[in-house]
């Protein structure tokens, strides 16, 4: 991968070139050009900010880059180079669940992943949730999946926030399972999770509650061992 | 799941975060990715050209050869590279595959040679991306009919059991396959014309005769036209009836086009027979008479330009039924306003609209006839906008038909041309076949004459005579010696291979073969034979044994098959004796045959080579001659009543075994 300042200089020069259109001999905005063109930030700014080395990464990289490529490239969009939009996020989800409809999660994913918030989840968002999740302490872990099951991010997670996250899950699952299951049963079990995880009995689970019970729980921290091999 | 996106597969997993503390149980265990390779490049290396990748990526798609664990059959340990000796070029397009998924098919790439890598990569076609996918099924196609076509002139060649309804309908459907079906084809010819011109001819006045006024020909000599419409009808209806015969599937037959107007041509005639004399009928009767005119339908068996006339009709059904369409439409327009122009004026011809029907007709198509014209000044101006349009609508579609014509009759040439260049072909892949055949008898002689050599003449002539057989000859050359030697008889016969003819030469002569062995003039004859047979006979048990090259020195027991060698050696030298048992036996006298050299001396010692181990025991000298090296002489002297023997033989014994 370049170096910074070689990227820097890079796009620099493309932003130059691009802004003069010859056809219409109009300078385009460079605002626009800003999100067209995106390199990743240098290989080594990234192996300190995460916990991958330096040949993880580039694995990663290359297989982020290159089914980016191919999925995004099908599903016949724009393309803005070096970015995932959701769509793209949804796309490939919903290749790995095929029996039901995994949209919403990944929806939900997509706004865990994309912590800048705009719109697009970029390589280094993807390595610096990736790591983690796969490599961080076990409070990162939870913090984590607190961030996700908090929608709006306001710090504790509501009734509402949990049962949509639930129904997701569950819509993952699809209609064919063995057993049936019961149109309640996302309800339920939302029910079971505010019953273990609100102490206070207020309706909503704060940060701290969660983390309380999570590590007291011998099934999730047993869980939560399960991603230190996933790469 | 698209293997496309397996890279993606840490990420989804990571993903599963999301359910770890909402979910009831425990999870299961995750399956610990032990071969904890770091991802490596692999290099392959086809036909020279370098190709590198990830291993990951060839591993995507496990039931392909570079995905699973064949390709290491192709693994070069020195270089460590995987070798592939294949067309680089259309590797490109295969590597890609692995690397985006998707299968293109390059559209200069000749469609077989891609089939064929495809094939060897394991790769199937049918992946191939949307975008060259029905380029290629196109290709495919060409491919395929070109091929249908020529396994069907393949049909021409005469297969050996054809009853006599198969020859007589090849011979219908062909009439260049032999003499009979082409007197055929051309006497029915000759018929049609006949029968045309007699139609035609029929309705020519004839000049007058005495009385009144000018009776066509065909009044005049009824009897003479009756007489040659019989005789027609007779030939067209037998020909007809042996077709029906010899058909394969007479339903279809009957259903075909062809024989409908063949049925077309020879039924009025029949229907007119039985109704003549019946006079409310004779009207209809007249009228049928004009269906003999179909006869002349009956050419398109005999012309090609005709059937592809008929076809691209066909073909072009679509095209010609819109133009009909278009000029309905058009027509039906014009005469309306025509007939409404008209209206006003006075004994105008447009009396009402399908008689103006006529006039549009007429303009349309630019003829003009001038029967009818419009009068009045609107009528005129529509008209003029009539004759323009009818150039336009006519002109419209009859390019598309004009275009399937120009492809169906240029196909049709290069099929022709194809089959021209097919027999050129044909003669050469023959010969170049019968060359291999004969490379393997000529190998055979020329290997016992190097062992001759060897044995006998100085270094030049043996190198002069070493045919340079390569490897692969030489194997092949084996391999055909060991299946003659696997049908090796209890007749002691082996079924040899032998040129066609000499296959007939063989036939001919094993005939003779019975009275010459008889013939007490020829006592070496009898000997020879009895030697050749007795000896044969002699060594009838070790013969199954054959296949075990004995490795005996021992003189005694030598294999027949050397002694075969032995004779082998003595007609070697004569390479322009087409040498057959039969000869052996006819011309055993003929001293000439003892050109070989050091006759009596070279069987000595060939019988006396050990045979190693390796090698087949009939001494082709196949595996080179500097393998065989004469025994040292001591052994010379225990051999030497087998030599007499076969000496006396070996003058006799041209060759045992056909070559």
């Amino acid at each position: 991968m370049k170096s910074r300042s070689q990227d820097q200089s890079l796009s620099d020069s493309r932003e130059l070139d691009r802004s003069y259109d010859p056809l219409t001999g109009s300078l385009t905005d460079d605002s626009e050009l800003a999100t067209v063109s995106y390199r990743p930030e240098g290989l080594d700014r990234l192996v300190q900010q995460t916990s991958f080395n330096r040949k993880e990464l580039q694995v990663l990289y290359r297989g982020f880059k290159n089914e980016f490529l191919i999925v995004c490239v099908s599903l016949t969009q724009e393309c803005p180079s070096g970015v995932v939009n959701e769509e793209t996020f949804k796309s490939i989800y919903s290749q790995f669940f095929p029996h039901g409809d995994s949209s919403m999660y990944a929806h939900f994913l997509f706004e865990a992943f994309d912590t800048h918030n705009n719109g697009s989840v970029s390589f280094e968002d993807f390595v610096l949730s990736l790591s983690i999740i796969l490599r961080g302490s076990v409070t990162d872990k939870l913090n984590w999946a607190f961030n996700l099951y908090d929608l709006n991010k306001d710090g504790c997670i509501t009734r509402e926030e949990m049962t949509d996250i639930m129904n997701s899950i569950y819509d993952m699952m699809g209609k064919y399972t063995y057993p049936n299951m019961k149109d309640s049963a996302p309800k339920d079990h939302v029910d079971n999770f505010f019953q273990k995880m609100d102490k206070n009995n207020d309706g909503v689970v704060t940060i701290e509650e969660f983390l309380e019970t999570c590590q007291k729980d011998e099934n999730i921290m047993q869980s939560m061992h399960m991603f230190d091999h996933v790469i | 799941m698209a293997t496309g996106v397996a890279a993606w597969l840490p990420f989804a997993r990571a993903a599963a975060i999301g359910w770890m503390p909402v979910a009831n149980c425990p999870m299961p265990v995750a399956p610990r990715d032990n071969s904890k390779r770091q991802d490596e490049l692999i290099i392959l290396n086809v036909s020279g050209r370098r190709f590198q990748t990830w291993r990951t990526t060839l591993d995507r798609y496990p039931d392909t050869l570079l995905g699973s664990s064949e390709k290491d059959f192709f693994y070069n340990e020195e270089s460590k590279e995987y070798f592939f000796d294949r067309d680089p070029d259309a590797f490109r397009s295969i590597l890609n595959f692995y690397r985006t998924g998707k299968l293109h098919y390059p559209r200069h790439e000749c469609i077989s040679a891609y089939d064929e890598e495809l094939t060897f990569f394991g790769i199937i076609p049918e992946i191939i991306g949307d975008c060259c996918y029905e380029e290629y099924k196109d290709r495919k196609r060409e491919n395929l009919e070109r091929l249908q076509d020529d396994q069907e002139e393949n049909k021409d060649m005469k297969l050996p059991n054809m009853t006599f309804r198969e020859t007589m309908w090849r011979a219908f459907e062909n009439p260049h396959t032999s003499t009979m079906a082409l007197v055929f084809y051309y006497v029915t010819g000759f018929f049609i014309a006949i029968s045309v011109i007699t139609n035609v001819v029929e309705t020519v006045p004839c000049g007058s005769t005495a009385n009144q006024k000018d009776m066509p020909c065909g009044e005049r000599y009824t009897v003479a036209f009756f007489c040659m419409d019989t005789a027609c009808v007779m030939i067209f209806t037998v020909e007809y009836l042996m077709r029906l015969f010899a058909a394969p599937s007479r339903y279809r037959f009957m259903r075909s086009v062809m024989s409908i107007i063949d049925v077309v041509a020879i039924l009025p005639y029949y229907i007119g027979l039985v109704m003549t004399n019946n006079e409310d009928v004779s009207g209809a009767f007249v009228t049928l008479r004009v269906f003999r005119v179909f006869r002349i339908f009956k050419f398109s068996r005999h012309s090609q330009g005709l059937r592809i006339l008929g076809y691209t009709l066909k073909s072009c059904a679509s095209e010609l039924g819109f133009l009909l369409f278009s000029l309905t439409m058009a027509i039906i327009i014009f005469a309306t306003v025509m007939f409404y122009a008209e209206k006003g004026s006075s004994s105008s011809k447009f009396t009402s609209i399908p008689a103006s029907f006529w006039y549009t007709i007429v303009t349309m198509t630019t003829l003009g006839y001038g029967d009818m014209v419009p009068k009045t000044i609107a009528g005129k101006i529509f008209g003029s906008i009539c004759s323009l349009s009818g150039v336009l609508v006519i002109a419209l579609p009859v390019p598309v038909i004009v275009s399937n014509f120009s492809r169906i009759y240029h196909q049709n040439q290069r099929a022709d041309k194809r089959r021209a260049q097919k027999k050129a072909r044909l003669a050469r892949i023959r010969i170049s076949k019968s060359g291999s055949a004969n490379a393997f008898m000529q190998s055979k002689r020329n290997g016992l004459l190097n062992e001759l050599l060897e044995l006998t003449a100085t270094e030049e002539d043996e190198q002069k005579l070493t045919k340079s057989t390569s490897l692969i000859e030489s194997q092949h050359h084996h391999l055909l010696h060991c299946l003659e030697k696997t049908t090796w008889e209890a007749r002691n016969t082996a079924h040899e291979f032998v040129d066609e003819q000499m296959y007939e030469q063989n036939c001919l002569e094993t005939a003779l073969q019975t009275y010459t062995s008889r013939s007490p003039s020829v006592s070496s004859h009898d000997s020879s034979v009895g030697t050749c047979c007795g000896r044969r006979g002699k060594r009838n048990s070790p013969l199954p044994n054959a296949s075990l090259p004995s490795a005996h020195p021992v003189p005694t027991h030598q294999s027949p098959l050397q002694e075969l060698s032995a004779l082998h050696i003595q007609c070697g030298d004569a390479p322009s004796h087409t040498a057959s048992r039969s000869n052996l036996n006819l011309k055993s006298d003929n001293s000439s045959r003892i050109n070989c050299k050091g006759g009596g001396r070279i069987t000595t010692a060939i019988i006396s080579l050990p045979t190693p181990p390796a090698l087949t025991p009939d001494g082709d000298g196949l595996h080179g001659p500097p393998q065989r090296r004469p025994p040292p002489p001591p052994v010379l002297p225990a051999t030497q009543s087998i030599q007499t023997t076969t000496s006396s033989a070996g003058v006799n014994i041209v060759k045992v075994s056909a070559l």
